[in-house]
């Protein structure tokens, strides 16, 4: 077996064990990404040098019996839109090439510099986390390591992408509207969107700073558990974040989920939800069953207008977030200084920026202008209190909400890059969470006839990351395939 | 018609609105107060000093505003290369925003008739970065952008369209800018602090609205451009179109900006970084307890216990550390009563007055202090100067210098000897007989003849002694 088939929590003991060194575990990564990276590019930018020589650093302490941190050198793998501090923050956009952040996110303070994971290099995703494919990247795409013809989902597909095919053992991503769980699902692999607040949001580029949260892509939900305990908290720079105790999540896994209620909403099975996904999850929900679980039906009756609501507000505050890139303070500006200052302003932005930003920044725009505004802003911020209080009335009847996370498994690349309404249909599991802010698990939980990941996601009330990782976890260990890695092929079936 | 939009710095915060880089940028090498929240970084986020919030209830309650109980800001957005973030983190009174206080007013005194200047709403937001230009904005060849301004915080005090005349905008100002002393939440001598956007119309037309007033003194006369410019159209039988204008503080005119049409659509929405801040009333009535007493009480309070006239305490006390050096020097010497707080309130209101505007300068800039001016009052009433000769005293008490060094040094001690004055005042009456002619004819020509003895003498001559003097001699002459 090697190395990189282990999870996180099993080469943090072979590290104390002194079974083997930080060294060896970060070439096995480089060396993994060696062989991998030309048929996947989950990468974008690397820190090798730098993770070498923290690695060796680390030994040596090691071995004088100093405390290294929590996480033992574990290598990281971190989402190109989360800041870390003299290296290259791009958002995988052309108008930021060449930005290097000057500072640190508070999850890479906590995770990095504090408990002692080491940084690999940053992931691929769409740009400015815009898409569910990871197809919008000025990089170009991610290839899924289960089948390189198909996408790894978005927009953390170079996150899921690296963890599925043991590049890194651990990944930061970021979750809008599904941009963590979706490539999870496609990819095969656990990510874990914590509740909005749960996590610093300081240093994490804006998309959607209503629904944007921090969360992680692991192998294992035990070692998306560890990422959570260091990540979450409150931090003074970000007023969003929350003080509320953080719990020890680690220890909760493996409590019995016996009487847990599990809320079965219809409307996340209806139409448009491939066959073979339902059937997946729900032999899953009758594993937990098994467990001791019970279910009920549940309903999220405003799900059909979820979408929409999502996509209107995501692209509102995108239009405005998105503002600050003009080229005159950082990033890349237009070599055509022709005409006045918003002249020089849009070329750049338009030479800088795709054409999916452009496109949600023009509709935000519009969404937000005078006359507008009611129509569609408004309108959809009273859509969004409606989905908060559906999910609030399903949790005086349960604890956990169970569901596919996608509504198939990973489609072919290109396949939906003409359509973007289809492609944004393909959140319409995912982006209620946010809408609502709750926090959500998606866990791999079988395969297609064509030996695709399917995801199985768990939803929990606000705050109660330790209940949907009690759940995820006994789930992981009934079903037990967690520990497949990804075969990094074309697909034949 | 004419409402005001005041958009003051609170200079007297010690960091910025978001961020805690310093406040005080004044000075400093461009784009060193900065760090990645007040220049936008990708990533950063902003946070609300706390300091803001007492600063700003101070300011509210003082205004009688009534402040809402809970708060929260707006996105502003619009392009500019002083805008880091693409937007502006603002309040917003609708959209279902709220300004941070609503309503209020300031009491003025203009022609001896009070007036209400009623206030809509005061806000707080953030300030661009400051604009560098080679001389004048049209003719520089770049634009520098100086970023150590931008996150600073303002507070935007929004007037019904009630004021009548640049006039009662003038007093209005002066008030607003006393009680804003008061309240010590921002000194608005510092430059750069006050910029004020001026809504101008003609009763049945369409406004126009004026913007980059720069200072409190420059309002007035851009009004009085700007409604001259308007009534001009009218009489020329054109019409008024809503606009808005700039005023060009060079040349000295409202020059035009952009048309209704072609105004800007902000497209204000909630700026969801920052949750909403909820203010107790005990927080308000805790603040409203350490108030400090505003002017308008402390010139009722003058006025009963120095006897002083509502315009004097009116006047007086607009500046606060020049009400406050009047109240030590009236209070620093138990022997003073209402004669004397009459003429110290004169002293400063006239001749000290006259030295800080000729010199542009406030009491606090000044080295004198209130024991030289009681020193002063003193040694006229001992008879050892005269009130002349204390007038020609001033312009050294402002430097520093005290009354009994100058006495000494110009040796300006009155003179009483009758022998002495009697010498001066034959002298001056042989060498001026066209007055004396004049005198048969008009008594007042006396007044000149003791000018020339003055004059004669520095002013060191006892005016009485002299006027007696003289008037004895002229009389024996003319029974002559």
């Amino acid at each position: 077996m090697k190395l990189y088939n282990y999870m996180g929590y099993e080469l943090i003991e072979k590290i104390k064990n002194k079974e083997i060194s930080i060294q060896e575990l970060i070439e096995t990564s480089f060396q993994r990404i060696e062989e991998s990276e030309h048929l996947l590019h989950s990468f974008v930018n690397f820190s090798k040098e730098k993770a070498l020589e923290r690695a060796k650093l680390k030994d040596k302490d090691l071995k004088k019996g100093r405390e290294i941190g929590s996480f033992y050198g574990l290598p990281l793998a971190n989402k190109d839109l989360i800041c870390i501090k003299g290296f290259p923050t791009t958002c995988c956009s052309r108008i930021l090439k060449g930005y290097h952040s000057p500072y640190n996110a508070f999850v890479i303070e906590r995770l990095v510099e504090q408990e002692g994971a080491i940084h690999i290099g940053n992931t691929n995703m769409d740009e400015f986390a815009m898409g569910s494919s990871t197809e919008n990247s000025c990089y170009g795409p991610t290839y899924n390591p289960w089948d390189i013809s198909r996408v790894p989902g978005g927009s953390s597909g170079g996150s899921a992408a690296s963890i599925a095919s043991g590049q890194a053992i651990l990944a930061l991503g970021s979750d809008t509207g599904g941009s963590i769980r979706c490539p999870a699902s496609f990819c095969g692999v656990v990510g874990l969107k914590p509740t909005y607040g749960r996590i610093s949001r300081y240093g994490l580029v804006a998309f959607a700073n209503s629904l944007d949260q921090i969360g992680s892509i692991t192998k294992c939900v035990h070692d998306s558990a560890l990422l959570l305990e260091i990540m979450a908290g409150k931090d003074p720079l970000d007023s969003t974040s929350v003080n509320i105790k953080v719990d020890k999540y680690t220890e909760e896994l493996k409590k019995s989920i016996d009487k847990k209620v599990l809320g079965v909403p219809e409307e996340f099975f209806g139409e448009g939800i491939n066959n073979e996904v339902k059937s997946s999850v729900k032999k899953s929900i009758e594993k937990l069953e098994s467990l001791g679980a019970t279910t009920v039906k549940v309903t999220i009756p405003h799900l059909e207008y979820t979408v929409a609501t999502y996509y209107l507000l995501c692209m509102s505050e995108a239009s405005s977030n998105l503002a600050r890139y003009d080229g005159l303070r950082y990033g890349k500006m237009s070599q055509n200084l022709k005409g006045d200052v918003y002249d020089v302003f849009s070329r750049t932005r338009n030479e800088g920026l795709g054409a999916e930003a452009r496109r949600r920044i023009f509709l935000g725009t519009y969404a937000l202008s005078a006359g507008y505004y009611d129509m569609y802003y408004i309108k959809a911020q009273k859509v969004r209190t409606l989905i908060k209080n559906d999910f609030q009335e399903a949790y005086k009847k349960c604890n956990f909400i169970v569901c596919p996370t996608m509504p198939s498994t990973a489609f072919k690349i290109g396949e939906k890059v003409e359509d973007p309404l289809q492609m944004y249909m393909d959140d319409v599991l995912t982006c209620p969470v946010n809408l609502a802010g709750l926090p959500a698990i998606s866990i791999p939980c079988g395969f297609d006839k064509k030996d695709l990941p399917i995801g199985f996601q768990i939803i929990g009330n606000y705050f109660d990351e330790k209940g949907i990782l009690n759940i995820g976890y006994q789930l992981e260990q009934e079903l037990n395939i967690y520990r497949k890695t990804a075969p990094v092929v074309k697909g034949g079936k | 018609m004419i409402g005001l939009e005041v958009h003051i710095q609170l200079t007297n915060l010690k960091t910025k609105l978001f961020c805690s880089c310093s406040n005080d940028y004044r000075g400093t090498e461009p784009n060193t107060h900065v760090c990645p929240i007040c220049i936008g970084l990708p990533g950063s986020l902003p946070v609300v000093n706390k300091k803001v919030i007492e600063f700003a209830i101070r300011l509210a309650l003082a205004l009688d505003c009534k402040i809402n109980n809970q708060f929260w800001f707006f996105r502003k957005n619009y392009f500019y290369p002083d805008l880091p973030k693409g937007f502006q983190i603002s309040q917003y009174n609708k959209a279902g925003g709220k300004a941070f206080a609503d309503g209020g007013k300031i009491t003025i005194r203009l022609n001896n008739h009070k007036i209400d200047i009623i206030l809509n709403r005061i806000h707080l937001e953030e300030d661009p970065a400051r604009l560098v230009h080679k001389g004048s904005i049209a003719t520089s060849p770049f634009t520098l952008v100086d970023y150590n301004r931008s996150g600073v915080c303002l507070i935007e005090i929004v007037t019904e369209p009630v004021i009548s005349s640049p006039e009662e905008a003038r007093e209005f100002l002066k008030q607003l800018k006393s009680i804003v002393q008061y309240t010590g939440i921002s000194n608005l001598e510092l430059e750069g602090s006050v910029r004020v956007d001026a809504n101008v119309s003609i009763k049945g037309y369409d406004r126009s609205e004026v913007k980059n007033i720069n200072s409190f003194k420059e309002v007035e006369r851009a009004l009085r451009h700007e409604i001259i410019r308007q009534k001009n159209i009218l009489k020329r039988g054109k019409e008024l179109i809503q606009e808005t204008r700039h005023w060009d503080d060079k040349r000295r005119i409202t020059i035009p900006l952009r048309t209704k049409e072609l105004e800007e659509d902000y497209r204000y929405f909630p700026e969801q970084d920052l949750v909403p801040i909820e203010i107790n009333n005990d927080f308000i009535q805790k603040v409203k307890s350490e108030l400090p007493e505003m002017p308008n009480e402390r010139s009722i309070r003058f006025r009963k216990e120095y006897g002083l006239t509502e315009f004097d305490s009116y006047n007086l006390v607009l500046d606060k550390n020049f009400a406050d050096f009047y109240e030590e020097g009236v209070k620093s010497y138990p022997s003073f009563g209402s004669e004397e707080y009459k003429l110290y309130c004169n002293w400063l209101m006239n001749d000290i007055s006259r030295w800080l505007n000729n010199n542009n300068k406030t009491i606090k800039e000044t080295k004198i202090t209130p024991k030289h001016l009681v020193d002063l009052i003193n040694t006229i009433k001992d008879g050892k100067i005269t009130g002349k000769i204390a007038k020609s005293f001033i312009p050294d008490l402002m430097v520093g210098v005290n009354v009994k060094a100058l006495i000494e040094k110009t040796g300006k001690k009155r003179i009483s000897d009758k022998e002495y004055i009697l010498k001066i005042a034959k002298e001056v009456i042989i060498n001026n007989p066209e007055i004396i002619k004049d005198f048969e004819k008009n008594p007042r020509a006396l007044e000149a003849l003791i000018g020339k003895c003055m004059k004669k003498t520095k002013s060191r001559l006892d005016p009485e002694l002299t006027r007696k003097i003289l008037l004895e001699l002229l009389s024996n002459k003319i029974k002559k």
